[in-house]
């Protein structure tokens, strides 16, 4: 079987300019947030990026919607490149990308009650003949995430952390996007709420055969619910895989470094387990170092690394990495 | 007897509504011991912590209500007085918090905080402070300690400023570390790093450390015994390895299950506990966890649980047998 792609990123770019200036700013240099993303997410699939803070995860998710403009590269979404459409065409295309947001009550109006905060968006792209239509949609939603149907007269802030999730979940789901990009949808959640939120979202793709792009700095869940892991660092993906092989088989240094730092929950694979301990801090990507980007962290590094800057190979069936020594180190 | 002895610690706030936001932890600390206080948020882990050092704000007025003992190496913190428990913190006991920015001074150096701690409480010279403030630095793994010492703390990264803050815990070898998630902001490779600083300082020192979080992969890794929190109450408590292995209090064995493990098998659907923290029951009136439990029976309403067994003691009249992980996996 071969999917349907629905997303294809080739070689994006997002270089937020450097401002410093006394009277008139002048641009110094470039923040670069997102430097040459490549990669492409099958109709129906879920992909998950993680790294650390700063990799640029965010603004990759948000650069595909045009919520910032990328300044190179290409973001095609179902057969059309999203860089090249104008301001209304992208207004009406954005329909059919929705994002969700780590911190659902920030990215919710707390003056505006369920109702009005589901509508709007409909009202917005012309969905529904009428009230009773919308009404109708809007009901349907709610059951969907499984709120009540009271819930649409209260405010935001009536709701507890996940409920709060399940009504940005439902603000995107009310207008049949195709794709969905949740930047950190669990990570502001309660532990014994994130399992419902995450159950909700496969319940959602399955039944309505949604496309996710996972933003998570949490490996655990992404490796949970992602079909393909992609591993930023500074801005690029050093990393690319089959969700079961990446955690099985991870062939880039810096990984295998984040594998062995997440805690599991059972003190004899704790006791057991040996960690790659990274020294030092992520460097600037207003800075990023020569060569191989993660080489200044790199337990393995050599001379080639500081010259070379590793592209993306072709280890095995749909893994990728950028590393010049990955055969050597597994 | 262990160095720290806490005993029914109860915290109530009063307000326009009275909050019972600890009610009647006890537990125990013993030198070289790390100890866990694990929960969701709003359990209690913060305020039981700033209790027993007196932080809590408005902790001596009419406002907050303190109850119970704890007994720091005989003396009850609860009831001792505001210098005495000044001297005590800082010297004794230290704390870590989550946020470091906000726990460091942003208009002075890293170094003269570091410093200061060490003639305030060690009574050394300055330039004596500021020697050894460098190999503080130097001991939590601060590169170029020199440079850094005069460093503000905007002008370094969160896993810095974390171990910043650890070498000013740790400058007058506290008998006691309190760490209120002290890892909950940073990358988990910087975490990683951290997590291994503090088992060091457990080990190499024998510092007796409380270890607050609500990652039960954290308490895995570090704490010798684990107190589950739900709603101002521990709920469970046992060493940590028959905690993991065999849990039975249905609220930690509902958090075992619900989370997404990075060694089990692929698309398993997760068990969530269903509803939230804020369907509670007052304890007076029964199990606070029972509008959440699958396992919950008449008697969990009856009134409030007793806590029960030892080593392993729970809450719960109707306990489950615990999870086999090896299913899981
Ligand atoms: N509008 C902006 N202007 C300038 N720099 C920016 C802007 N937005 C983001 N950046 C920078 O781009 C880099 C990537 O940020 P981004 O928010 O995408 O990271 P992230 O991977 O989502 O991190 P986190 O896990 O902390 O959310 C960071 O160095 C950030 O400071
Ligand atoms: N000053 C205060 N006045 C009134 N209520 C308070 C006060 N401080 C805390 N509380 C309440 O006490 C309860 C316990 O709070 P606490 O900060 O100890 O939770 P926690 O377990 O540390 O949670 P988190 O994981 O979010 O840090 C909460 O319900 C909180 O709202
Ligand atoms: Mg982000
Ligand atoms: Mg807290």
């Amino acid at each position: 079987m071969t999917a349907e792609t629905l997303v294809e990123l080739k070689d994006l770019q997002v270089h937020f300019p450097i401002l410093r200036g006394v009277l008139v700013d002048r641009v110094v240099g470039h923040v670069k947030a997102v430097d040459g993303v490549s990669l492409s997410i099958p109709r129906g699939s879920t992909y998950g990026l993680v790294g650390e803070s700063g990799c640029g995860k965010t603004t990759l998710g948000r650069a595909l919607l045009r919520l910032v403009e990328p300044t190179g590269g290409t973001a095609v979404f179902d057969g059309v490149d999203l860089t090249a459409l104008g301001s209304n065409a992208m207004r009406t295309m954005r329909r059919r990308l929705q994002m969700i947001f780590q911190d659902p009550l920030s990215s919710l109006d707390p003056r505006q009650n369920i109702e009005s905060i589901l509508t709007e968006g409909l009202a917005t792209h012309g969905i529904g003949a009428d009230r009773a239509a919308r009404r109708a949609l809007v009901g349907e939603t709610l059951d969907a995430v499984g709120l009540p149907r009271w819930a649409l007269s209260r405010y935001p802030h009536e709701f507890s952390g996940g409920q709060r999730q399940r009504i940005g979940i439902a603000r995107a789901l009310v207008l049949s996007p195709d794709l969905i990009v949740a930047d950190e949808p669990v990570s502001a959640l309660d532990v014994s709420i994130q399992a419902q939120v995450l159950n909700l979202l496969a319940t959602l793709q399955a039944d309505r055969g949604l496309t996710y792009l996972v933003i998570a700095h949490d490996l655990a869940v992404v490796r949970h619910i992602c079909d393909t892991v992609g591993v930023m660092y500074l801005g690029a993906l050093v990393e690319q895989a089959p969700s079961a092989e990446l955690y099985t088989r991870p062939l880039h240094p810096y990984t295998r470094a984040l594998l062995s730092a997440v805690p599991v929950p059972d003190p004899d694979v704790e006791d057991r387990r040996e960690r790659i301990l990274l020294t030092g801090d992520l460097p600037s990507p207003a800075n990023p170092p020569s060569g191989c980007r993660f080489r200044t962290r790199c337990p393995w590094a050599r001379e080639r690394c500081a010259q070379e800057r590793p592209e993306l190979r072709t280890l095995a069936a749909g893994h990728t990495v950028a590393c010049h020594f990955a055969e050597e180190l597994e | 007897m262990a160095l720290l002895e806490v005993e029914d610690l109860g915290v109530t706030f009063r307000g326009d509504r009275e909050v019972r936001a600890v009610d009647g932890v006890s537990f125990t600390v013993d030198a070289g011991e790390v100890t866990g206080l694990v929960g969701e948020s709003g359990c209690g882990k913060s305020v039981t912590s700033l209790a027993l050092i007196g932080l809590l704000p408005k902790q001596n007025t009419r406002r907050v209500r303190v109850d119970g003992r704890a007994l720091f190496d005989g003396l009850d913190l609860l009831r001792a007085d505001t210098r005495t428990l000044r001297d005590i913190r800082g010297r004794e006991i230290a704390m870590i918090f989550q946020d470091p920015l906000s726990s460091l001074n942003p208009v002075v150096p890293i170094g003269v905080q570091v410093a200061e701690v060490l003639v305030r409480h060690r009574g050394v010279s300055k330039a004596e402070a500021q020697r050894r403030a460098a190999q503080l630095l130097d001991r939590v793994g601060i590169p170029d300690p020199n440079r850094r010492l005069k460093e503000y703390p905007h002008q370094l990264s969160g896993g810095m400023r974390q171990r910043a803050l650890i070498a000013m815990a740790v400058a007058c070898r506290p008998r006691l570390l309190i760490a209120d998630e002290p890892t909950t902001a940073l990358d988990v490779t910087i975490q990683a790093q951290i997590l291994e600083l503090l088992k060091e300082l457990v080990r190499e020192d024998g510092t007796a450390m409380i270890m607050i979080t609500h990652d039960l992969g954290v308490v895995a890794g570090l704490c010798d015994r684990v107190n589950v929190l739900y709603a101002g109450r521990v709920v469970e408590s046992a060493a940590r390895r028959p905690l993991f292995a065999e849990p039975v209090h249905p609220y930690t064995i509902g958090l075992l299950n619900s989370i997404p493990r990075l060694d089990a098998g692929q698309g398993a659907r997760l068990t969530p506990i269903r509803g939230s923290v804020r369907d509670v029951l007052p304890w007076s009136q029964g199990c606070a966890f029972a509008p959440r439990c699958d396992r919950a029976v008449e008697e969990c309403l009856a009134g409030p649980p007793e806590i029960t067994g030892d080593p392993h003691s729970f809450r719960c009249v109707n306990p489950g047998v615990g999870v086999d992980l090896e299913e899981v996996r």
